[in-house]
C-alpha cells in the first residue's frame, strides 16, 4: 500500500474498562462523532472522524473495554471481531490504539500481549499519565516501547495532552504502510493466561516502579461507599436523590415541550383547512413526536446521574451492594444500572443490559425491565389516582394518593423480582453466572465528557423516537382515524375506527376484570405508549383536550367508572405490555420473535390475572 | 498501597511453614495473603460457565499464583460478595467463585 496520496486509515482503540478509552475518543474526535449499531447486534457503533497535519483522514473506532480477546459479552464479541478483522462487513483496523490507565498497567499488559499476537501494527496510549506523575509512579518508556514493539505515547484525555502525538504516532504508521503480521492469536487457555500473567508481572518489574505516593483516598471512600450498612442506606439515599431529581428537575421543561407542542397543534389547525391531512399533521405527527419527547428531560436528567456516578467509579459498588439482595431473585448485580434506567423508560434500560455478559442473566434482565415503572405510567396513574382515590391523609403524615403510587412502584419491582426468581427455576435451573468485577479507582468526572456523553443519550433517545416510535404512532393514528365517522353521527369518531372497532371486538374479554368499552377502545392507541391512553380516552369520552385538562377527565372518569374499576385499570397498567417500542427493541436485541412474544404473553397474563383479582376484590368490598 | 509482589510462587515452591492454604472464600475482611492455587475444580457445583471458565476468568482478573490479595469488605447478606485488593488492583467477586482459589494467609 503506498501512502503518498495519503489514503484514509482505520484506526481502533481498545482498553480496558475504564481506561478513560471514551475521553481519548472524545479528545480525539470532538463533535465530529456518529453512533449507530453494529450490524445484527445492538452493540453500539461508535465511530468519528479527524484529519492529521499531514492532511490524512484517520476514522476512529471506539471499541468496548475488555479485559481479553476471549470475549464473553456480546460487548466484548464486537471488540474482538474487529480487531481480529472478523466483523460482518468491516475491515481490521490499520492501526490499534491500545489504551491503557498507567496508573493500572497489570491487567492491560496482558490484554497488549493479547494485541500483539493479532499483529496489527499498535500504538500504545499511557492514559491517566498525570495522576501516575502525581502518584510518583515511574514509567520507563523507552524500555516499556521497546519489550513491546510499539510505540510509547503518554496522554491525558481529559485535558487533551499527548492527543497531538498520539494523532503523529498513528499517522507514522499509517504512512509507512505497515501490514502488521498474519494474526497469530487464538483463544489462550488457563496455561497460556498464566504465562501471559508471568511475561506482564516480568515487563511490569522491569520498566515499571510502584508509586511513591500511592492513592490512598479510593480505600478510604471504599470503607464508607461499601460498608454493609452504611453503604446500603447511602446508596438507597442516591436513589432518592436521584428520582427526585428525574421528576423535579424534569418537570418544568417538560411542561414546556408540551405546551409547545400543544400550541404548535394549534398553530397548524389554525391555518390548516380541516381534514384528513390537518389531523394527520397534528393528532398524528406533532402530538406523536410531543408524547415522546415530552420524556427526553426525564432521561437526560436519570443519564446525567447514571454517568456522573458511573465516571466516578460508584457504578460498580452498586452492583456490590446490590449483588446479593438481586441475586436472590436471580438477577445479577449488573442488572442494577439496566434495571434503574427502566424507570425512566425501559427501552434504554434494555438497551444497557449488553454490559452483562451472560446471555441468561442477559434475556431475565430484559424480561423484567418493562415491569419497572416507567415514566409512560406516571400520566396514566396520576389521571387515575386523582379519579378514584380520596386525597387524605394516611396516619397523620402521608397522603393516600402518595401511598397508593408508591405502592404501584413496589408493585413493580416486587413483580419483576418475582419473575425473574421463575424465569430462572423454569429456564435456567441452577446456573449461576460468576460476578467478577472489578472495582476501579474514584476518579473526579470530567464535565465536559460528562456533557458529551449525556447529550450522545439524548441523541440516540430522539433518533430511536424518530425510527421507531414515531411510525408507531402513525400506525395507531391511522387505527384510530379510519374510517371516518359516518354522517350524522353521535359518537365520538374513533367509536367507528379500526381501533373502534377492535376494541368493541376485545371487550368480552376483559368485561370479566371491570373494562368497559371505552377503556378497551383507549387501550390501543395506548398501545403506541401508554401514557397515550389517556389522550384516548379523553377521545372515547369526547373531551377535548384530555392532555391540558385532565381535571375534567378525571372527573368524567370518576362518574362514568365504578372504583372497582379504577383500580383494575391501575393494575393492569402496573403489568401491561401497554408499549409497541420497547417489543421492537427486544426483537431487536435478542434477534428473534421468541422473547418478545414470551414478554407479551407473560405481562398480558399477570396484566390480567391482577386486574381480575384487583376488580372482584374491591366488588367484594361493595365498591363495585 | 504496597510494594510490587515477590517472584511469581508456584504452588509447590511455598513454604512448608506457617498454616495450610486456605479457600479465598473462607477469608475475612482483614486477611491477607498470596495465591498459592487458582483451581478448576467442581467445587461448588452448577457455574453457567463451568469450573475450566470459570478458572480462566479469575486468572485473567489477576487471580494467578503468587499474586497478594487482602479481603477488603464483605456485602451485608451472608457476607457476601467480597471485595479483595489483588495486587494493586481490586476486585469483587462472590464467595463462591473465590472457592477456587487458594490462599497462603499471613499470619495476623
Amino acid at each position: 500500500m503506498s501512502d503518498t496520496t495519503l489514503t484514509g486509515a482505520r484506526v481502533a482503540l481498545v482498553g480496558n474498562p475504564n481506561s478513560g478509552k471514551t475521553a481519548l475518543f472524545n479528545a480525539l474526535t470532538g463533535s465530529r462523532q456518529k453512533v449507530a449499531n453494529y450490524a445484527g447486534v445492538t452493540v453500539e457503533r461508535k465511530e468519528g472522524q479527524l484529519v492529521t497535519p499531514a492532511g490524512r483522514t484517520l476514522s476512529i473506532l471506539d471499541l468496548p473495554g475488555t479485559y481479553s480477546l476471549r470475549a464473553r459479552s456480546p460487548d466484548e464479541v464486537v471488540t474482538r471481531d474487529a480487531v481480529l478483522g472478523k466483523l460482518v462487513g468491516e475491515r481490521a483496523p490499520d492501526v490499534v490504539v491500545a489504551v491503557a490507565d498507567a496508573t493500572n498497567l497489570r491487567l492491560v499488559l496482558r490484554l497488549i500481549l493479547e494485541l500483539k499476537a493479532v499483529g496489527r501494527p499498535m500504538v500504545l496510549a499511557l492514559n491517566m499519565y498525570d495522576i501516575a506523575q502525581r502518584q510518583g509512579l515511574r514509567i520507563d518508556l523507552e524500555g516499556l516501547a521497546r519489550e513491546l514493539g510499539c510505540p510509547i505515547v503518554t496522554t491525558v484525555a481529559t485535558r487533551k495532552r499527548g492527543i497531538e502525538d498520539l494523532i503523529a504516532q498513528v499517522d507514522a504508521i499509517a504512512a509507512s504502510g505497515a501490514l502488521g503480521a498474519d494474526s497469530a492469536w487464538r483463544e489462550p487457555g488457563a496455561g497460556e493466561i498464566r504465562e501471559a500473567h508471568r511475561e506482564a508481572q516480568r515487563i511490569l518489574k522491569a520498566h515499571v516502579r510502584p508509586p511513591e505516593r500511592p492513592d490512598t483516598f479510593t480505600g478510604k471512600v471504599d470503607s464508607v461507599l461499601l460498608h454493609p450498612v452504611a453503604g446500603l442506606a447511602i446508596l438507597l439515599a442516591l436513589l432518592f436523590v436521584m428520582f427526585q431529581a428525574v421528576f423535579t428537575w424534569a418537570k418544568p421543561v417538560q411542561d414546556l415541550i408540551d405546551a409547545g407542542f400543544h400550541l404548535l397543534g394549534v398553530f397548524i389547525a389554525l391555518h390548516l383547512p380541516a381534514g384528513i391531512i390537518t389531523s394527520f399533521v397534528t393528532d398524528g405527527l406533532i402530538s406523536g413526536v410531543g408524547s415522546v419527547l415530552v420524556f427526553l428531560p426525564q432521561i437526560l436528567v436519570l443519564f446525567l446521574f447514571i454517568i456522573l456516578l458511573e465516571d466516578f467509579g460508584y457504578m460498580a459498588r452498586a452492583a456490590f451492594l446490590m449483588d446479593r439482595i438481586m441475586g436472590g431473585a436471580g438477577l445479577h448485580g449488573r442488572a442494577f444500572i439496566p434495571l434503574l434506567s427502566s424507570f425512566a423508560c425501559a427501552i434504554p434500560g434494555i438497551m444497557a443490559t449488553r454490559v452483562i455478559d451472560n446471555k441468561r442473566d442477559r434475556l431475565t434482565t430484559i424480561l423484567v425491565a418493562p415491569l419497572m415503572t416507567c415514566s409512560a405510567r406516571i400520566p396514566v396513574y396520576t389521571l387515575i389516582i386523582s379519579a378514584f382515590i380520596p386525597n387524605r391523609q394516611v396516619l397523620g403524615v402521608l397522603s393516600l394518593p402518595g401511598l397508593v403510587m408508591f405502592s404501584l412502584y413496589a408493585a413493580g419491582i416486587v413483580s419483576a423480582l418475582g419473575v425473574s426468581f421463575i424465569t430462572r427455576r423454569l429456564f435456567w435451573r441452577g446456573a449461576v453466572e460468576p460476578f467478577l468485577m472489578e472495582l476501579p479507582t474514584y476518579k473526579a468526572p470530567d464535565a465536559l465528557n460528562v456533557a458529551r456523553s449525556v447529550a450522545l443519550r439524548g441523541k440516540i433517545f430522539i433518533k430511536r423516537a424518530g425510527t421507531i416510535i414515531l411510525p408507531m404512532m402513525i400506525a395507531v393514528w391511522f387505527l384510530s382515524s379510519f374510517p371516518g365517522a359516518p354522517a350524522g353521527a353521535t359518537d365520538p369518531a374513533i367509536n367507528y375506527s379500526l381501533a373502534g372497532r377492535i376494541g368493541h371486538f376485545i371487550q368480552p374479554a376483559l368485561q370479566p376484570i371491570g373494562f368497559n368499552w371505552q377503556m378497551t377502545v383507549a387501550l390501543i392507541p395506548g398501545f403506541a405508549a401508554r401514557e397515550v391512553a389517556v389522550a384516548a380516552l379523553g377521545t372515547v369520552y369526547a373531551i377535548g383536550n384530555a392532555d391540558a385538562s385532565p381535571g375534567t377527565l378525571a372527573t368524567t372518569l370518576a362518574h362514568h367508572w365504578s372504583i372497582a374499576t379504577g383500580l383494575s385499570f391501575l393494575a393492569w397498567y402496573v403489568f401491561a405490555p401497554q408499549c409497541a417500542s420497547t417489543f421492537g427493541v427486544v426483537k431487536r436485541e435478542t434477534n428473534s420473535w421468541f422473547w418478545p412474544i414470551v414478554m407479551l404473553v407473560y405481562m398480558t397474563s399477570l396484566a390480567y390475572a391482577a386486574a381480575f383479582v384487583v376488580y372482584h376484590t374491591a366488588a367484594a368490598f361493595g365498591l363495585g | 498501597m504496597h510494594a510490587m509482589p515477590a517472584e511469581p510462587v508456584t504452588a509447590d515452591a511455598v513454604p512448608l511453614a506457617g498454616a495450610a492454604p486456605v479457600r479465598l472464600s473462607a477469608a475475612r475482611p482483614g486477611d491477607r495473603g498470596v495465591i498459592v492455587d487458582v483451581r478448576a475444580e467442581s467445587g461448588s457445583a452448577g457455574h453457567g460457565v463451568g469450573v475450566h471458565e470459570l478458572q480462566r476468568r479469575l486468572l485473567e482478573f489477576g487471580f494467578v499464583e503468587g499474586a497478594e490479595v487482602e479481603v477488603l469488605h464483605e456485602g451485608a447478606i451472608r457476607r457476601d460478595p467480597i471485595a479483595v485488593r489483588v495486587d494493586d488492583m481490586r476486585i469483587a467477586l462472590r464467595r463462591r467463585d473465590a472457592a477456587e482459589i487458594w490462599v497462603q494467609l499471613d499470619p495476623r
